[in-house]
C-alpha cells in the first residue's frame, strides 16, 4: 500500500491532503504506522516492527492494522493505483 | 507608479454574515505595491458595514437601487464623479453587474474605467442558460431548467426530465435541495418571493463543492486562478473557512473555460467534483467573490490586478499560488457613532 505522495504529515499527527483541502489528526501509533507506510515498508515489515516494539500479537495487530488502512483506503489517502 | 493614487469607487460594501466582496476586493487594493488608491465607497443602505470601515473606505456615497431606474442611479454616479474624479468603477453584486454592463460605454465616455464581461458573455453563463453553455463550451453541468411556477416543476419530474433530489435556485442568489414535490413548491415560493421569476431547477450531482476565483484578460487569457473548498459553510451556504487546494485539473479547467469564453473580469467558479473524480459546473458568478481576500493571501492579487487591466496595464498571469492556505470568517462589532450614521442617512455621504 503507498501513501499518496502529496500527502503532508507532521511530526505532531497532523495530516493535510491538499488535493482536496481535507485535514486529519492521528494518534501516535497511526502515525508510526502511516510514516512506515510512506517510506514504502510492506504490510508484512510494518506488522514486524510494531509487533517488537509494543506488547501485542500479531493477530490484534492485523485486525486493527487492516482496520486502519481500510479507512485510508475510504478517505482516498492512498495512491490512485492502491484503491 | 506607486505615486499614482487611483480613485476607485467600489460596491458590496455589506460585510455581513451574507457579504458582499466589496471589503475583501479593496483588501487587495489596499495591498497594491503598483499604485496608492482613494476608495470611493458605494452604499445602498445606511447599515452596510463598510462606510464605517474608514481604514478601507475613504469616503462613501448612498446610491439608488438599479432596480429603481438606471438614469437615478447615473446621474448619482455624475454627481460623485464630479467630485471625486473617479478612475475606476468595481461593481461587486450579482444584481448590479447587468446595469454596469449597459453603462460600461457611458461611464468610460466621462473617463471611468470599469473591466466587466461583455452582455454576450454575462448572459450566455446565466443559471438559466448553464446547460447550453456547458454544450458550446465542451464542459459537464448539470441539467437545469427555468419554471415560473411550481407546477411546471412537476411536470418536469412528471416528463422524468428531472427527478429528486433537485435543487432549486434563485436567479441571483439562494439554493436549497428538495426532495419531494412539497419541498420543491416551498422553496419555489420563497425563492420567488425573494428574487423574483425565473426560479431554475437544478440536477442534483452528489459530491464535493469546489470554488475557483479567477480573473481574464478578455483575450481569452487566465490572469490568476485559485482553487479553494469550503471547509465550513453557514446556513445561508456561504463559506465560512475555506482552503486553498492543490488541483492542477481544476486550473486546467478554469484556463480552458476563460480560454474558450475570452472572459473579460472577475469571475467564480462554482463546481462540484464527483466521486468518480468528474468536475461538473453548477454555477458561474460573474465577478470576483467574497473569499478573493484568500487569492490574495495565497500570492495572487486578483482585485489589483483587476484595476490594473482597468487602466490599460499590461498584467503578467500568476502561475503560482500558496497551496493550503486557510481564511476562517468572523464576525466584529463595529462601535460606530450616531453622528455617522445620521450623516449618511440624511446627506447619503460619509
Amino acid at each position: 500500500m503507498k501513501i499518496k505522495k502529496s500527502l503532508a504529515i507532521s511530526e505532531t499527527g497532523f495530516v493535510f491532503d491538499p488535493s482536496t483541502g481535507d485535514s486529519y489528526t492521528l494518534n501516535p501509533t497511526a502515525l508510526e504506522i502511516i510514516q512506515l507506510l510512506k517510506k514504502d515498508y510492506p504490510p508484512e515489515e510494518v506488522k514486524k516492527a510494531l509487533t517488537q516494539k509494543y506488547d501485542v500479537d500479531e493477530s490484534t495487530f492485523e485486525r486493527y492494522f487492516y482496520d486502519f488502512t481500510g479507512m485510508l483506503k475510504q478517505m482516498q489517502l492512498v495512491a490512485p493505483d492502491e484503491k | 507608479m506607486k505615486s499614482d493614487r487611483l480613485k476607485i469607487a467600489i460596491s458590496g460594501l455589506n460585510n455581513v454574515d451574507s457579504p458582499g466582496p466589496g471589503i475583501p476586493v479593496i483588501r487587495g487594493i489596499r495591498e497594491s505595491n503598483n499604485f496608492q488608491s482613494r476608495i470611493v465607497g458605494i452604499a445602498y443602505e445606511n447599515l452596510e458595514p463598510g462606510p464605517y470601515m474608514h481604514e478601507f473606505v475613504d469616503k462613501t456615497y448612498k446610491v439608488p437601487y438599479p432596480s429603481e431606474g438606471v438614469e437615478p442611479l447615473m446621474d448619482r454616479i455624475k454627481y460623485i464623479h464630479n467630485r471625486e474624479k473617479i478612475d475606476v468603477f468595481i461593481p461587486n453584486f450579482d444584481s448590479e453587474i447587468f446595469v454596469f454592463i449597459k453603462l460600461a460605454d457611458r461611464l468610460k465616455d466621462m473617463g471611468i474605467q470599469t473591466f466587466l464581461p461583455t452582455l454576450h458573455q454575462f448572459e450566455e453563463r446565466h443559471k438559466s442558460n448553464l446547460p447550453a453553455f456547458g454544450k458550446k463550451h465542451g464542459i459537464k453541468v448539470p441539467d437545469s431548467y427555468p419554471v415560473t411556477s411550481a407546477s411546471e416543476i412537476f411536470e418536469l419530474v412528471s416528463d422524468h426530465k428531472m427527478e429528486y433530489p433537485m435543487v432549486v435556485k434563485g436567479i441571483f442568489y439562494d439554493a436549497f435541495i428538495a426532495s419531494n414535490s412539497e419541498q420543491a413548491a416551498i422553496y419555489f415560493n420563497k425563492i420567488s418571493a425573494k428574487w423574483g421569476l425565473p426560479v431554475v431547477v437544478q440536477e442534483f450531482v452528489k459530491g464535493t463543492e469546489v470554488n475557483v476565483v479567477s480573473l481574464g484578460n478578455g483575450t481569452g487569457k487566465t490572469i490568476g486562478a485559485v482553487p479553494m473548498r469550503k471547509q465550513y459553510i453557514t446556513d445561508k451556504g456561504k463559506a465560512w473557512g475555506g482552503i486553498t487546494l492543490d488541483d492542477p485539473s481544476m486550473i486546467d479547467y478554469t484556463h480552458k473555460l476563460i480560454a474558450s469564453t475570452k472572459w473579460r473580469g472577475g469571475i467564480e467558479l462554482e463546481l462540484i467534483r464527483t466521486a468518480d473524480n468528474e468536475l461538473y459546473l453548477i454555477e458561474i458568478n460573474p465577478r470576483l467573490p467574497a473569499w478573493v481576500y484568500l487569492a490574495v493571501a495565497a500570492r495572487q492579487n486578483l482585485p489589483e490586478a483587476m484595476v490594473q487591466l482597468a487602466t490599460g496595464n499590461t498584467v503578467e498571469p500568476f502561475t503560482e499560488y500558496a497551496i493550503g492556505k486557510m481564511f476562517i470568517r468572523y464576525s466584529f462589532d463595529m462601535i460606530c457613532n450616531l453622528d455617522e450614521f445620521q450623516q449618511l442617512s440624511t446627506t447619503g455621504e460619509l
